[in-house]
This record gives structure tokens, C-alpha cells and sequence, in this order.
């Protein structure tokens, strides 16, 4: 599983998380007993505001809901087996699924698993180009019956690290919105992707402002560093109170049959540092020191290989964002990388980019040009 | 227009709206005996000191926040199946079982019920006992499965109708699964004796049917860890291959931090190896990995020997001050002058007790008293003190005499 890595090649739990976590351990007030069924009040209205925007006009309408979930991934499946209950009719499981292809290799499962029947691809990845299938994914959506469902990377899509620009957004929004499709975001990098919380949350505040009805399953795995705590929140943009205020009537039921309430001590550490205007400053802080140093890797190996002459174009290892790089690398490419050098990739060619470290960067870079010399 | 506009309200879950209703009252006097957790003699939450201590033991290891395993907290899964099966059960030794990390008791039952409703084709049909957790049904159903029931509460006596049981398992279908309270049933308390145990072990594997243990109360019931596993081992010992969901939320008061475990008896470990396979593909897709901090402290507190005596010891104490509420409430009702067979309120076990209440009295309990309890009459004896416990025995009295 891909988390952050620092220079020397370590996991690094977030200086502000350290410090909230005193406060917690020492505040005596505070015991073990069970949140309500969607969660802890104040990290979800928290997290939906880090997604949406302080100013955003679907919280100012009061037409938002969240529900505190196990991680991304559990987020992703409280939404999916809510939309198959809900969604184009009741218990639908017809309703086509669309997920780009490539993606999280769990997104597949994650709907199969709620009953939806019917998944399908969409074109995302341009092999030749090594960008964005934009054309490709265009038409997959005039094509798709109206009302299907869309899984969208909000950012730093995985496994290619390749966004559509927000004029590429747009054209995308302007397609979903006459075709009738659904749209639901996967935001599991939203700051550790550019540093900026809100450019990384540019495409799902667009949507909500083109007055799309949407869900958006947000992880804090990676931007607070606490992979192992579980923390996600399902947020719901809807019409109105009265219609969100239905939805999460229903989500409660599929929370209650699935975990009954979410686990306390992630929400508790997110919920104390965002409603803190200091420790959100140093959360910001901590955010950026990850995004930053994922940049620079890029832009490290990208001059390496350039100054090597390695053949080919290597622009889009710092035009892509996030965690992940596909390369372009071939499979035989990548067997030289495993077997010969010892650099784990898969297959499809994509590096972990927080595997990089200073240290290390000189032989991935000459690993890389052997392998595409060779 | 909304996707939304069809979609129904849910219901309102009874059991939050006691707690609403009581949030809401004024009087001084309220109790709030709907809520299902420990509370002490002063009616506050209680935090085990040995899980204080296990806290501060993890935060001085400064360890990171790496994804656990999908299967969850090795040593904790270990630890678990231990503590249900016993050191010496031969299930446990010899390694042809699985253990796995759930999210408490109701994600360890989801991965369970979505586990057979996958793997096992014999059946669709789970037979819960009359009456059960009200989640039970919800869960089941939600994986696909299908639901029945057995006789189990007699509201005669407000004790186990065996006869009834027996009668009602030695008609299941052969090969149909069948869920059991381990101990402390929820929500009447009423739990068989051992030698009753034995017999339905025989029944039911004379029917030949697969046997789930839901096992929430471990240590809380009796006070004493193995005594409440009993059944669970005698199961097996005679040869019923079961599976079994434990939570610890109220046995070390880890409620918010959903620490459970999910185990499958397997015929051996070779097929334990598989079965796991097919637990962790359940679970990925539903949450990919559990969380870390409950299962941690849990297991800190297992298999640190100083800390485990501990945990004993305050297990015990929180059962010993149930059993002392539930004496303590009969002796005040007889103080009370009520002429009414109160003995089932001393005879039943656990958090739980089936009062034998009828709506109206209950109705009576809330409104005049601002006593709050569900409809069903069930009252959480975790809600009573020595401070309430002679209010409480007045109020009943009043409604029933």
C-alpha cells in the first residue's frame, strides 16, 4: 500500500498529529465511548468544509451532509451501496458504474461488492502521448446511458497522476450535466497533491457550482498521515436540506449494518486540528512539506533523465501530480527495472514517487535510461 | 429536481430516541436506562485503568501510522482467539482456525454473515433466537441472507423456554445456520445453564447445522472470562467446526474504538489459510484495512501479564456491580411491598434485563417517573446506581403493583 515517505526514506507521522495526540492523551475529560452512527459532528461538518470551500454556497444553502467512514475506501462503499438502493430507482443494480481506466484497482470491488452489475470503463490513460485521453473519456460520457454513475479522481489520479486541466474539467462537467450522469469524486490526495488545499478541491467545488447533486468520498490517509486510523467522510451535495436530510436518514441504515458507528480517535485528532485556525495552519504546513518534497523529486528526476539524454519525453513525470508517476515504461522495461536494478515499479510502469529520496535519484534516473537504452 | 426526491425517510431508531427523549427531560430524578454501555456507580462513563495504562504504554513507543494488515493487528487477532478458545483448546494450538479484525461486534458479524452468504450454499437461512439484537436481523439481511426464528425468551417467565428451543432446532433444515448468544443475551439476559448448553450441542449437531456465536460480553457477564466462553469451547470440543464474532467494547470499554475480531473454526489450517484469502477480498472492499488504535490497546492489555490480571480484575468489578444493582433492585422492590415474583431480574445475566414490563407500564415508567427504557420493557442495569436503584424499585412498583 503507497503512503509518504521522508528523504531518508521513512514514514512520517505529521508534527501537528503528534502534538494533537498529546492533547488528547492528556485530556482527561475524554473517554472511549461511542460517536453517533455517522460519526462525530464536528469532524464531519470539518472535513466536508475542507472538500467544499469555507465559502461555498452548498454549506451556505445549508444542502450538505457527511458521513464519518473508515477511510476512503469506506466512504467509497457506504456511497456505492447507497446508490444502489437509491439511485434511478429503487435497487437499481443496473445502473452502469463507470471507472476510468486505468484506476485503484479496489474501485472495481468496492462497487461489485454493493451489487452494482453492470461496470464499465471509461478512456482516461493516452499511452502514446502520455497524457490524458480527453477525447476518449468525452465520448465514453455521450455515449453512457443517462443517469450512470462516473467515479472521478478529484486530484492526482491514481495510478497515473494525470488531472484534467479545469478547462478540461469543464468541458467534462458540461458533458455529465447534459447527459444526466452522476458524479462521484474519489479525493483521497486533496492538499498533498499541489500543496494547495483548494486548487487540489478546484474540479468538486466547480461541479457544486455548476449545481450538480454529487457525493464525495474523502480520505485522510495521506494528508494527515493516518493510514492506519481509518479516517473518511462520505460528503453528499444535494438539492436541498429537506432531500440530504433523506439521504442521510438512509446512509445511517447501511452505517449501522456495516460497522455501527465509525472509530473515534482519527476523527477526534482531524476534527481538533481543523477547527483550530493555529493547528490548521500548521496542518497546511505539514501538507505542503509532503507536496513539496514530492515535487521536487519529480522535477529532480525529470532533469536527471534529460540531462542523461535519456530517449523519449519526460515532462509529464512533472506535469503528473501526486503519489504516483506513470512513467511509460514498457513491461520489458520494467522487468529490467525489478530484476537488474532492483527498483520496484508494476507493471503497468508506475513508481511510487515517495520511494525517491535524495539520495537515491542518481540511480533511478541511470536505472531508468538503461532500461529504455538497453 | 433532485436524484433524491423518492428517497424515503428512515425510521427513527428507537433506542437513540430514548436518549433524545431523555436528553430533553428536566427532572432531576431522570435515568436513562436504554443506553447500552457500562456506566459506574455515579452513572459516568468508565475508562478501565488498564486501558489508561496500555494508552500510555503505546504513546511512549511513538510508533508510526502505517496500514495495518487487511486481517488486521496480528498480535491482536492472535490474542483474541486465545482469550475465546482458551490456551489449551486444541482448535487454538493446533492452528486450524482464523481470526481476522472487525470493526467491534457488528463489523465482525458483517464480515461473517457476507462470508457465508459467498461461501456457504447450503443455506440462506439464519435462525436467531427469539427475541435478538434488533442489529441482528438488519446485518443478516443486508449480506443476502435470509432470517428465522427459534423459540428462546419465555415472557411466562421471563426465563429460557428450553423446551421450546429444542423443540423449534430440532426442526431446522440440516445445513442451515444458527446464531447463538454466547453469553449474556441480548436484550433478555436469560442464558442457558451448562447442562442445557450440552444438550443444544447435540441438537444441533445432530441437525448437522452451522453454528455463529456472537460473543459481545466476554468477562462482563459472569465476571469470569471463562466461564462466559464456556459454551464456545464446548462447541467445539464436540467437534462443531463454528465461526464466532467478539467485540470489545464492553468487556474493556473500547465502545468508540471498534475493536472486534471475527473467527472461523476450521477443520485445519491448511483450509484456515484459505478461508482467510477470502475474508481479506470481503474486507477490502468495504474499509481495505481496520483500525489501528482499539485493536492495539486490546492487545497491549492481552499480552502484557501485568496489564491482563488488570483488565481481570476491572472486568469483574463491572460485573460485580451489575449483579450487586440487580440484587440490590429486587430487595428494594420487596421493600417496596410488591407482592410480584421478581426473581428473573437476579437470574438473568449481563448488561440487560428483561423486566417483563408491558408498553403501558413502560409508557407509565416514563412519563410519571422520567424512567426511560425501550417499549420491549428492557432495562440496561449498567444505568442503575446505588443512588437511583431505590427510585427505580419505587417507580416499578407503582406501575405494577
Amino acid at each position: 500500500l503507497a503512503a509518504y515517505r521522508t528523504d531518508e526514506g521513512q514514514p512520517w507521522v505529521l508534527p501537528v498529529v503528534k502534538k494533537v495526540e498529546q492533547m488528547i492523551a492528556n485530556d482527561n475529560s475524554l473517554n472511549h465511548e461511542y460517536l453517533p452512527i455517522l460519526g462525530l459532528p464536528e469532524f464531519r461538518a470539518n472535513a466536508s468544509r475542507i472538500a467544499l470551500g469555507d465559502d461555498s454556497p452548498a454549506i451556505k444553502e445549508n444542502r450538505i451532509g457527511s458521513v464519518q467512514s473508515l477511510g476512503g475506501t469506506g466512504a467509497l462503499r457506504i456511497g456505492a451501496e447507497f446508490l444502489r438502493r437509491w439511485y434511478n430507482g429503487n435497487n437499481n443494480t443496473a445502473t452502469p458504474v463507470y471507472i476510468s481506466i486505468p484506476s485503484w484497482e479496489n474501485h472495481n470491488s468496492v462497487f461489485v461488492d454493493a451489487g452494482f452489475k453492470d461496470i464499465r470503463s471509461y478512456h482516461y490513460w493516452d499511452a502514446a502521448k502520455r497524457g490524458l485521453d480527453l477525447q476518449g473519456m468525452l465520448d465514453d460520457m455521450e455515449k453512457a446511458p443517462e443517469f450512470s454513475i462516473f467515479i472521478l479522481h478529484a486530484c492526482a489520479h491514481n495510478p497515473t497522476g494525470t488531472d484534467p486541466t479545469p478547462d478540461q474539467w469543464k468541458q467534462i462537467a458540461a458533458v455529465m450535466k447534459r447527459r444526466l450522469l452522476f458524479p462521484f469524486f474519489d479525493s483521497a490526495y486533496q492538499g498533498f497533491a499541489s500543496g494547495s488545499l483548494d486548487k487540489d478541491a478546484w474540479a468538486v467545488r466547480y461541479f457544486v457550482s455548476e449545481g450538480f447533486e454529487l457525493f464525495c468520498a474523502q480520505s485522510f490517509s495521506k494528508n494527515f498521515g493516518l493510514y492506519n486510523e481509518r479516517v473518511g467522510n462520505l460528503t453528499v451535495v444535494g438539492k436541498d436540506a429537506d432531500n440530504v436530510q433523506r439521504v442521510l436518514s438512509q446512509m445511517e441504515k447501511i452505517v449501522r449494518t456495516t460497522w455501527s458507528n465509525p472509530p473515534s480517535q482519527g476523527a477526534r485528532i482531524v476534527a481538533t486540528t481543523l477547527s483550530s485556525p493555529q493547528l490548521f495552519a500548521e496542518w497546511k504546513d505539514n501538507v505542503k512539506t509532503m507536496a513539496d518534497r514530492v515535487l521536487l523529486m519529480r522535477s529532480e528526476l525529470r532533469s536527471r533523465l534529460e540531462s542523461l539524454g535519456t530517449p523519449g519525453t519526460w515532462n509529464h513525470i512533472t506535469e503528473q501530480i501526486g503519489m504516483f508517476s506513470f512513467t511509460g515504461l514498457n513491461p520489458k522495461q520494467v522487468e529490467y527495472m525489478i530484476k537488474e536494478k532492483h527498483i520496484y515499479l508494476m507493471a503497468s510502469g508506475r513508481i511510487n514517487m515517495c520511494g525517491l529520496t535524495t539520495k537515491n535519484l542518481d540511480y533511478v534516473a541511470k536505472s531508468i535510461h538503461e532500461a529504455v537504452t538497453k | 429536481s433532485s436524484w433524491w426526491s423518492h428517497v424515503e425517510m428512515g425510521p427513527p431508531d428507537p433506542i437513540l430516541g430514548v436518549t433524545e427523549a431523555f436528553k430533553r427531560d428536566t427532572n432531576s430524578k431522570k435515568m436513562n436506562l436504554g443506553v447500552g454501555a457500562y456506566r459506574d456507580d455515579n452513572g459516568k462513563p468508565y475508562v478501565l485503568s488498564c486501558v489508561r495504562k496500555a494508552e500510555a504504554m503505546i504513546a511512549s513507543k511513538k510508533m508510526d501510522k502505517e496500514y495495518l494488515p487487511i486481517a488486521g493487528l496480528a498480535d491482536f487477532t492472535r490474542a483474541s482467539a486465545e482469550l475465546a478458545l482458551g490456551e489449551n483448546n486444541e482448535a487454538f494450538k493446533s492452528g486450524r482456525y482464523v481470526t481476522v479484525q472487525g470493526i467491534s461486534g457488528t463489523g465482525s458479524l458483517r464480515i461473517g454473515a457476507n462470508f457465508l452468504q459467498r461461501f456457504f450454499k447450503s443455506s440462506r437461512d439464519v435462525y436467531l433466537p427469539k427475541p435478538s439484537w434488533g442489529n441482528h436481523t438488519p446485518i443478516f439481511r443486508d449480506a443476502g441472507l435470509q432470517l428465522q426464528a427459534y423459540r428462546y425468551y419465555d415472557p411466562k417467565t421471563c426465563s429460557l423456554d428450553f423446551s421450546g428451543a429444542m423443540d423449534d432446532i430440532s426442526k431446522i433444515p440440516e445445513k442451515s445456520i444458527i446464531l447463538l448468544h454466547a453469553c449474556a443475551h441480548n436484550p433478555t439476559g436469560v442464558d442457558p445453564r451448562q447442562e442445557q448448553w450440552k444438550e443444544l450441542a447435540a441438537v444441533v449437531k445432530k441437525r448437522n447445522l452451522l453454528v455463529y456465536f456472537d460473543m459481545a460480553y466476554q468477562g462482563f457477564a459472569s465476571g469470569d472470562i471463562n466461564r462466559d466462553a464456556w459454551a464456545v469451547r464446548h462447541f467445539i470440543e464436540q467437534g462443531i467446526n463454528v465461526l464466532l464474532s467478539q467485540s470489545y467494547a464492553k468487556n474493556m470499554g473500547l465502545y468508540g474504538e471498534r475493536a472486534g475480531a471475527f473467527t472461523v473454526i476450521c477443520s485445519d489450517a491448511e483450509e484456515a489459510k484459505r478461508v482467510e484469502s477470502q475474508l481479506k477480498i470481503l474486507i477490502r472492499p468495504m474499509y481495505s484495512n481496520p483500525p489501528l488504535n482499539g485493536a492495539r490497546i486490546a492487545s497491549v492489555i492481552l499480552n502484557t501479564p501485568d496489564l491482563r490480571k488488570e483488565w481481570l480484575v476491572e472486568v469483574k468489578g463491572m460485573a460485580d456491580r451489575i449483579i450487586s444493582m440487580r440484587t440490590q433492585l429486587v430487595s428494594n422492590l420487596k421493600k417496596e411491598g410488591s407482592s410480584h415474583n421478581w426473581q428473573h431480574i437476579t437470574d438473568q445475566i449481563g448488561m440487560f434485563c428483561f423486566t417483563g414490563l408491558k408498553p403501558e407500564q413502560v409508557e407509565r415508567l416514563i412519563k410519571e417517573f422520567s424512567i426511560y427504557m425501550t417499549k420491549d420493557g428492557r432495562i440496561s442495569v449498567a444505568g442503575v446506581t446505588s443512588g437511583n436503584v431505590g427510585y427505580l424499585a419505587h417507580a416499578i412498583h407503582q406501575v405494577t403493583k
